[in-house]
């Protein structure tokens, strides 16, 4: 899922602080499940929000609603009357969300309240580790289902660095070296002569540098 | 409001288990704690979430204790220990949004200790007076008005204010 974190409150007032009904857009799928952008979380930003700014004095009025996902017409759709009813919409949505909002609703002004951080999972209660970074070619059937690309600082496909410390990592001591990861991940599934092999420079063109992506299914189109 | 004529207004947020009963104690005891707080009583104060916080300070509270038991004498085992993270994370947050984190404080007490409780009733309201009101100037009667305001901004808000409702 999608892994995002709160702006702090005094950069939201900031961004908000010219418009006098804002609304505060929640999305019930990945920020949900991450703490950041749920409806609870839209409940929490908004009186963080008329706090400051009655504090400030900053005349705000906020409004909530929260729907299931931000990154699709069919729900975003459901908010078109809040939207209309209000100057701006703080979109507690990832950055996808955000966009697709802003693209539906043409004259309003959209705001991202979040910072979209990774793509990951839930480690423990509390707790949300990168696992993936969309490189566009995967390559974890080589690496015993572990990323180098994610999980390692350094990005290396043929590792380990050298540098790491027992099996810490040397950019990061809370981290774990990933390709002692790898290491004892293909020890145990009994394919380490997969190291053997020298990997060649991956195409970051599948990656951001080639531009935007798209992905066309003409199967699937109608 | 001069402040001279100040009176802070506390919320507690008592766990069922310890400050609530401590209170009670007090009161049996006829130790006296200032009547400016008002007590709300939780299962445990590990049921308070970050929004019932909040929400107090918007409505207009001066100041909210939040008491659980000793730490290790929870009676759900930590209910306590992730409220004083809660807690910290709110004090945090108010720092943000412009309030002084004092006015937000957790202390751990037993059933037993009535006493403790009346002393830190009266130190979270000293420390309130010293701060003075919230600034969100909010005046008793000020709640009501602001929660209709906000709830007919907001009309899926389910923070309603049952006096207006009855009257219309």
């Amino acid at each position: 899922m999608i892994v995002a974190e709160r702006k702090k409150i005094p950069e939201l007032l900031d961004i908000v602080r010219e418009h006098q009904r804002l609304l505060v857009l929640g999305c019930g799928t990945c920020v949900t499940v991450c703490l950041a952008g749920g409806e609870r979380e839209v409940g929490i930003i908004s009186s963080a929000l008329r706090i400051a700014s009655r504090i400030q004095h900053v005349d705000l009025a906020v409004e909530e609603l929260t729907i299931e996902r931000q990154c699709d017409n069919v729900f975003i759709e459901q908010a078109a009357d809040a939207v209309e009813r209000n100057d701006a919409v703080l979109s507690l949505g990832c950055g996808a969300g955000v966009q697709a909002v802003a693209e539906r609703f043409h004259s309003k002004p959209v705001y991202a309240g979040l910072d979209t951080t990774f793509i990951g999972i839930l480690e423990e209660q509390g707790i949300w580790t990168e696992k993936c970074a969309a490189c566009g070619a995967c390559v974890l059937h080589e690496y015993g289902g572990i990323c180098p690309i994610t999980r390692c600082a350094k990005r290396m496909l043929n590792g380990p660095c050298g540098g790491s410390r027992e099996d810490r990592c040397e950019v990061r001591a809370d981290s774990p070296c990933a390709w002692q990861l790898i290491y004892a991940r293909l020890k145990e599934i009994g394919q380490l002569d997969k190291l053997r092999r020298i990997a060649p420079p991956k195409n970051w063109s599948r990656s951001l540098d080639g531009g935007p992506r798209l992905i066309v299914r003409q199967d699937h189109r109608i | 409001m001069e402040k001279a004529e100040f009176e802070p207004r506390v919320l507690a947020f008592c766990c069922h288990y310890c400050a609530y009963a401590a209170a009670d104690l007090a009161g049996t005891m006829r130790i006296q704690y200032p009547p400016n707080v008002r007590i709300i009583r939780t299962p445990c104060t590990g049921r308070i979430e970050t929004e019932y916080l909040i929400k107090a300070f918007e409505t207009g509270a001066d100041g909210v204790l939040v008491a659980g038991c000793l730490e290790g004498g929870c009676h759900y085992t930590s209910g306590n220990l992730y409220a004083k993270r809660r807690v910290q994370y709110m004090r945090d947050m108010l720092e943000e949004m412009g309030l002084e984190k004092e006015r937000l404080h957790m202390v751990n007490i037993s059933a037993a200790m009535a006493r403790p409780l009346a002393d830190a009733v009266t130190d979270m309201v000293e420390t309130v007076r010293k701060l003075g009101p919230s600034p969100l100037g909010l005046r008793i009667g000020d709640c009501g008005l602001r929660i209709e305001r906000d709830a007919a901004a907001n009309p899926k808000s389910e923070i309603r204010n049952p006096k207006l409702e009855k009257t219309s």
